[in-house]
């Protein structure tokens, strides 16, 4: 799973595989942390609780 | 009592008949949980698996439960990728439902192994070259995307929306899901393609074996299209059953026939490349290591070319024939009739690809071996639905799952 | 493939065992458990729960008396090599639990390893391959008896014959301290090879010109189990009689016993 197992051959199948899992692991961590950042700064805002309650129904 | 968690412009039944449900579904949870404690503390001789089946029911249950949740990948595919909007609509239910699927997929792999305790080995020592591997990597991933599409709908909940952080939290998930849904779409492609690889590279197990694309066996994108054909099949009768039990219309007409129509011209294609791979299968492969169709549906006392056309034409053909007419999707009771057959189609075409690989014989000398499962097998591939059926009631009751619901059912 | 993977120059240790000879008498299982600490049950009944790295099939030509033949097949692990180390049960192994050794040929089992998910034994098609399905109990005493050269295994993991393996290690490390360049035939070979009292097993490196197996595997009646299907198992089996050598391998009804090359 990481280069300092040692499984781990720098070789394309481990790259590739590898690579996928990171990919997407990593989309996932950012797209989570600027979620949460961006929750934070915008809770932290002096209107934001104005809207708050009015949204029992699905965004879209 | 709770009527300040319950989701604007709905109405939902009293409080004391929300607890009896919890409670009848809480006590198969419970034996279900008692089995479970019973093959982690005893270990696996409290199933009836054997050297001969490696692999048993739970791997079936497994198999099948991805697949049926692999309507949540394919609608969000469809939703947040392709735009088809008018899914919107059931989508939330989708997500919830291969939630469900995928974490009970994840709990069943945990009981299914010998020692639990290095569960952790399949990360950490990883071999990239096992299929295997790659649906626990896939497998984990998207139940992390499930999860992250999952909690905005959490978050929706009128007492939870007050806090302004979550509220915030939900916005921008609901900002940026088509990012994570097409991570989703990615992960899925992958790991349901891998379950099927599962038994594709079996090249010692002759029914089961596949020849294919580059490293992926024809089994391999077979899964990959079977759950992306089926899966909404599962929402819809799920939907369905959630609408009769609840005695209210959920998803409008127009939302369900779409997705039936989606699905149904899938399992089209699905159905022509099986029957094609079923053909390549039995006269070109299985010949080839000295071993003809019949070899595998005869000489045993249960599989028999019956559950090849129980697979193919009852749970394949007729409901995808059924879902691509006009006539057959505007008809509830056929278009429910269609669900039904392909959530059984799929469901046999994931035992045959598991159990019935372990039952024939590969060695001359060898026999048909048959297996039944233990009381504690069954109790634990139970579990699974007393706990879907908690997950789904309370989300019902507390979170605005069906966006349509205030207005087909209008409080006066 | 890298040049330490290719097989040519190593050893490739495998098996002849000559059917007609074999009496199925059973010693080379009962040597196998002792020599490699194999667990056993008080009731042994279920036979698809008990763990036998050798196995001793019983193969019969199905025709009334008195024509009636019998053969006894023992089967231990056939150490696949599949295509260039490609064995049905080591690709598939998602904790690289085990192990197929371009050294020696052999496929190992890392029982500490292993957590059990059981997809080797999917992938094996001789039943080779064996589940703890319960934690190793043995008679009062007897663990006095156990072989202290090999692990026993825990509950939850899988097992397989390994070739006697710890005797290959010892031999090397003998043929060390002799100063040896390398070990003899005689110096490694397996506990059911040794105890075959009718001298069936022949065990040896199959690549050295010099190995009785070299030779034996080339003889015309040789044949290996389920060929067809690519596993390029290293146990060998001789047989003058047809079925017998039919019974190895799936064929249709036009077919026959393919020769070994």
């Amino acid at each position: 799973m990481f280069p300092f197992n040692f499984e781990w051959i720098w070789d394309m199948p481990h790259m590739v595989f590898m690579g996928g899992l990171w990919y997407a692991l990593g989309i996932l961590g950012l797209g989570m942390t600027y979620c949460i950042i961006k929750a934070a700064v915008d809770a932290g805002k002096k209107d934001a609780g104005n809207h708050v309650g009015n949204h029992a129904r699905n965004h879209d | 009592m709770d009527s300040a968690f319950i989701p604007n412009g709905v109405r939902r039944c009293a409080p004391g008949k929300f607890l009896v449900v919890l409670a009848v579904a809480g006590a198969v949870l419970l034996w279900g949980v008692y089995a479970m404690l019973l093959c982690w503390f005893k270990g696996l001789n409290q199933t009836n698996m054997n050297n001969n089946y490696g692999f048993a029911l739970w791997i079936w249950a497994d198999l099948a439960v991805i697949a049926l949740g692999g309507g949540a990948f394919f609608t969000g595919f469809l939703r947040y990728i392709i735009g088809k909007d008018e899914l919107k609509n059931i989508v939330n239910y989708a997500v919830l439902i291969g939630f469900i699927c995928y974490s009970s997929a994840l709990l069943i792999l945990a009981i299914d192994i010998g020692q639990p305790l290095r569960g952790w080995f399949i990360f950490w020592h990883a071999n990239v070259h096992s299929m295997l591997t790659e649906v626990a990597f896939c497998l984990s991933c998207y139940f992390g995307v499930l999860t992250i599409e999952y909690i905005p709908l959490i978050l929706e909940n009128r007492g939870i929306d007050r806090v302004p952080f979550l509220h915030h939290l939900g916005h921008n998930m609901h900002d940026i899901m088509a990012v994570f849904a097409a991570t989703g779409a990615f992960l899925s492609f992958f790991h349901q393609g891998s379950l099927g690889g599962v038994a594709g590279v079996l090249f010692g197990r002759p029914f089961s074996y596949r020849e294919g694309f580059f490293i992926w066996p024809w089994t391999f994108f077979l899964f990959t299209w079977s759950a992306a054909a089926y899966g909404p099949c599962f929402t819809l009768l799920i939907t369905k059953i959630t609408e009769a039990v609840t005695g209210k219309k959920l998803v409008k007409d127009n939302v369900v026939e779409l997705l039936a129509k989606i699905s149904g011209w899938m399992m089209v294609t699905y159905i022509i490349a099986k029957i094609v791979d079923t053909l390549y299968w039995a006269n070109v492969t299985a010949p080839s290591k000295g071993l003809t169709l019949m070899d595998f549906y005869s000489h045993n006392a249960f599989y028999g070319v019956w559950i090849l056309i129980l697979e193919i034409v009852i749970g394949g053909i007729i409901p995808a024939a059924i879902l691509i007419t006009d006539k057959g999707r505007k008809s509830p009771a056929a278009r429910t009739t269609a669900f039904v057959l392909a959530v059984i189609g799929v469901c046999v075409n994931r035992w045959v690809m598991v159990l019935q690989v372990m039952a024939a014989p590969v060695m001359t000398f060898d026999k048909w071996a048959l297996y039944y499962p233990s009381w504690q097998e069954v109790a634990t591939t139970i579990l699974p639905v007393a706990y879907g059926v908690i997950l789904i009631a309370i989300s019902y009751r507390y979170l605005p799952i069906f966006p349509q619901e205030p207005e087909l059912n209008p409080i006066d | 493939m890298k040049a330490e993977e290719n097989h040519g120059n190593t050893k490739k240790f495998g098996m002849v065992i000559d059917l007609d000879v074999c009496t199925g008498c059973g010693s080379c299982m009962v040597a196998c458990m002792a020599e490699n600490n194999v667990p056993f049950r008080k009731d042994e009944s279920d036979k698809l729960k008990s763990i036998t790295w050798m196995r001793v099939y019983k193969l019969s030509n199905g025709k009334p008396y008195p024509e009636t033949d019998i053969c006894y097949l023992p089967r231990p692990c056939q150490h696949c090599e599949g295509h260039e180390g490609h064995s049905p049960c080591v690709s598939v192994c998602p904790a690289t639990a085990t192990d197929y050794d371009m050294q020696t040929g052999i496929v190992s089992q890392i029982y500490t390893r292993c957590f059990g998910c059981r997809y080797c034994m999917a992938a094996c098609p001789y039943h080779a391959r064996y589940f703890n399905w319960y934690d190793p109990v043995w008679p009062k005493g007897m663990e006095k008896y156990l072989n202290p050269d090999v692990s026993v295994r825990m509950r939850g993991v899988v097992e397989k014959c390994s070739f006697c393996i710890q005797r290959y290690q010892a031999a090397k490390n003998r043929a060390f301290m002799e100063g040896k360049a390398d070990i003899e035939e005689g110096d490694y070979q397996t506990a059911c090879t040794q105890a075959c009292p009718a001298g069936a097993i022949t065990f040896g490196d199959l690549n050295n010109p010099a190995h009785a197996v070299y030779k034996l595997k080339k003889q015309p009646n040789a044949f290996r189990l389920l060929e067809r299907l690519g596993t390029n198992p290293k146990i060998y089996y001789l047989s003058s009689r047809e079925w017998v050598r039919r019974a190895g391998d799936n064929y249709l009804k036009n077919e026959g016993p393919a020769k070994i090359g």
